[in-house]
């Protein structure tokens, strides 16, 4: 069966390369890079070119990159190591839609005594600045902004929030997961103290990823034990994840304006033949401001969940809501906080594009999806007689 | 090949077979079906059977309640995340796709509040009942068409055949008198009948075991659950309670001429037949026999009040009949560990029905269901409602 993979938000396929690097660091040079002896070194050597490749990829200096198993400990680290620079009871201010990384570790710290403001967003999913301007108290102590969604793809105002923070003397992170790689991301245009990302969405291997610390930001760590990365993140390094990463980010790099501009081709054919085929359908997040391979459509008077299980049935892989443990579906959080039904929240169907896909295969999945949706429609009590 | 590993059937399941053949291939091309999947031995072994006789398998497990993981000392329930990975692999290892589908939200509307709300009223609900009704051959059933399946198959201890005498689907108690679950089933309507496959209904469950054991299916030694799934524990008052708090309010215990015996802690802590627990010392043991959120008030009596030959039901469907037109023999099943007795079951107006015992039975509860037969044919079944004081 033809198997296509629309789903590159959740994980993308590890390149040839990037394997190949890794099973040098997993095979040949398998040492400690905190042994000063040769075979450390070797180890070593490795895992700081991953450093400049990946500090190179957005603007940054090597020392400011600190490695972590990946973007969710990234989040964690950015939110409570700036919380427990300080003794005191702080104010955070984040938004409705972000990452469960960056929300669940908010209601932990609000648990610890902090207090947390949750910004609303527009209907595209964009956060308004002067929202964060407005929200910002005497002991606010951070603010953290996605720098685009993972689930609707909507870039969000970054550098202008950045500004804000700054001119008030707040620490700003933004998490920068689904971002990195698929579109240019400069850390000084941006104006960020600290950012998030992780390598597995960006052709790279899972279980690595990183945070940016703007050289002068204080940072407490929240692991205990050796002195690895300055003595912010202890434990051995992973070093083959780490050299495996820094291919990732060497070629995205090298790569940013064709896969751009080819995620977008693909994308807006996506969106247009979707639109074109299917009726009473809504994109969902902005229109134009958004990733480069995002696709997020709610599709009326059918689940999301039965869409994508014939999807899958046909060989397509896509994503509805949010992965979850038992691989459930729940409705978005993102979605609803775009004042988005619920029943039409059910109804979404996301597709991330990525560098295997064709446009042979936004057909083939134009066709799977038109004649599933007829399908369903027939079946569905809601859909009206006479659609799609 | 089937034929090997298929069960033989006994003759008055002829009709059951033929049902099978109807839907084994018939124009060459494999009819799909999805197996509704818990991770136990039953529903395994169902899909395996369906598997082997050339039907094109998903298998589906429900999710209806937040993913518990059991750790070492819960039993594993239909929702444990142990329970969906079993399935997980067992669909692996057979070779058909599985998914987890997400039922949590109508679960929580239509079995779980509703369960709150009838303990609160006085009754003693049958989830499994409702869970049946709304969310396994309702919800499921709509994602099973809309999977493009022909069939759904549970592992339910049960046989349903097509009738030609009677023109509809007819269902008989599984063969093993241990096993059958008919009584969980009766609400059944013709069209989901039509659209259902039980494989599992001519077989023991040792044999189930038996086929489990031999094609190597990991499950074949686990304990099974009694417990209604999402309270593990037990503990149905605590439940309750969590849910609703304040609702446990004290009142009254008394007996049948209305004279206060003592104090009770909340009407829904009470169930019908229940003697433990009431603290009270009367020098003879006393039962509930009645319970009365109106008045707050637990009525407590002897073993004699507790004998009830008349009682009414409600929500009540046919299966051997589209409707009751005039009284009818039967026997009657009050509750699932309890076995069938003779009685007449008799239409009242609204499509009440009127139960009446050739004996009386104890504790005939308000909430449970009552399950009509005749011999193992299921002629349907209700809602108790209320019972009547013997009056003879």
């Amino acid at each position: 069966m033809r198997r296509i993979y629309l789903d590159h938000a959740a994980t993308t396929p590890v390149r040839s390369e990037v394997a190949e690097v890794m099973t040098r660091y997993l095979t040949a040079n398998w040492g400690n890079p905190s042994s000063p002896h040769s075979t450390g070194q070797e180890a070593r050597k490795g895992m700081d070119d991953a450093r400049k490749y990946i500090a190179n990829l957005i603007n940054a200096s090597p020392e400011e990159i600190i490695f972590t198993s990946g973007g969710t400990e990234a989040d964690n680290f950015a939110l409570k190591g700036v919380t427990y620079t300080r003794d005191k009871k702080q104010h955070f201010i984040t938004t409705k839609i972000e990452h469960h990384a960056v929300l669940h570790c908010a209601e932990a710290l609000e648990k610890e005594g902090h207090a947390v403001t949750y910004l609303d967003v527009d209907s595209d999913g964009l956060v308004d600045p002067d929202d964060v301007r407005r929200a910002i108290r005497k002991d606010t102590a951070l603010v953290s902004v996605m720098l685009a969604n993972n689930e609707v793809g909507t870039v969000e105002p970054v550098a202008e929030i950045a500004r804000i923070c700054r001119e008030h003397g707040v620490l700003f992170h933004t998490d920068a997961v689904q971002a990195v790689g698929q579109i240019p991301v400069d850390v000084k245009k941006l104006g960020v103290d600290l950012l998030s990302m992780s390598a597995h969405k960006l052709y790279g291997p899972k279980g690595i990823g990183a945070l940016y610390v703007r050289k002068g930001v204080k940072i407490a760590p929240i692991l205990y034990g050796g002195a690895q990365e300055r003595g912010r993140r202890p434990g051995t390094e992973n070093v083959p994840g780490i050299a495996g990463f820094g291919k990732a980010a060497e070629l995205a790099a090298a790569e940013l304006n064709e896969h751009r501009e080819k995620l977008t081709r693909l994308r807006e054919k996506l969106i247009e033949e979707i639109f074109r085929r299917i009726e009473d359908v809504k994109l969902n997040g902005h229109r134009r401001r958004r990733l480069p391979g995002n696709v997020n459509v709610s599709i009326k008077y059918v689940e999301g969940e039965s869409i994508l299980l014939n999807l899958d049935l046909k060989g397509i892989a896509a994503s509805s809501g949010s992965a979850c443990m038992s691989g459930t579906l729940e409705p978005s959080h993102v979605l609803l906080a775009m004042g988005i039904p619920r029943e039409v929240a059910h109804g979404s169907l996301r597709m991330t594009l990525g560098t295997s896909n064709t446009e042979d295969d936004i057909d083939y999945v134009v066709d799977v999806l038109e004649e599933t949706v007829k399908k369903l429609r027939a079946m569905s009590p809601l859909a009206s007689p006479g659609r799609c | 090949m089937r034929q090997g590993v298929f069960p033989r059937l006994n003759e008055d399941t002829v009709n059951h077979e033929l049902d099978w053949q109807r839907s084994q291939n018939r124009y060459g091309n494999p009819e799909k079906a999805v197996v509704a999947m818990s991770g136990g031995v039953d529903s395994s072994v169902a899909a395996y059977l369906l598997k082997n006789s050339g039907f094109d398998v998903i298998g589906i497990t429900m999710q209806v309640w937040p993913v518990i993981d059991e750790g070492p000392s819960l039993p594993r329930t239909c929702c444990s995340l142990g329970a969906i990975n079993d399935a997980r692999n067992i669909a692996w290892s057979l070779g058909f796709p599985h998914y987890v589908l997400n039922f949590r939200e109508p679960f929580e509307r239509m079995v779980v509040d509703p369960f709150i709300s009838e303990y609160l009223a006085g009754r003693t609900p049958n989830p499994c009942v409702a869970c049946n009704k709304y969310i396994k051959f309702d919800l499921l059933l709509r994602r099973t068409a809309e999977l493009g399946a022909r069939w759904l198959v549970t592992g339910h201890y049960v046989r349903v055949f097509y009738s030609l005498e009677h023109n509809r689907y007819l269902m008989l108690r599984g063969i093993d008198d241990q096993k059958d679950q008919s009584y969980f089933l009766y609400m059944l309507t013709q069209d989901q009948l039509s659209r259902i496959l039980f494989p599992l209904g001519g077989l023991k469950k040792s044999q189930v075991r038996d086929i489990a054991r031999k094609v190597g299916l990991k499950v074949a030694a686990k304990p099974e659950s009694q417990e209604i799934c999402f309270i593990p524990d037990g503990d149905y008052r605590n439940f309750v309670n969590e849910r609703r708090p304040g609702a446990a309010r004290p009142g009254p215990i008394v007996d049948t001429e209305g004279k206060v015996l003592g104090e009770h802690s909340g009407v829904h802590h009470y169930t019908i037949g229940q003697r433990r627990g009431l603290g009270l010392a009367l020098g003879r043991p006393v039962y509930v026999v009645a319970l009365d959120p109106a008045e707050n008030t637990v009525v407590v009596g002897d073993k004699e009040d507790l004998q009830v030959s008349t009682f009414t039901t409600t929500e009540n469907n046919f299966i051997l009949f589209d409707r009751l037109t005039g009284p009818a023999e039967v026997e009657v099943k009050i509750r699932y560990t309890t076995p069938a007795v003779k009685g007449i079951i008799a239409p009242l107006e609204d499509g009440r029905v009127l139960v009446r015992l050739s004996d009386p039975q104890m504790a005939v509860t308000p909430g449970q269901a009552a399950v009509f037969y005749r011999g193992d044919l299921v002629v349907g079944g209700g809602t108790i409602e209320r019972s009547f004081k013997q009056t003879s």
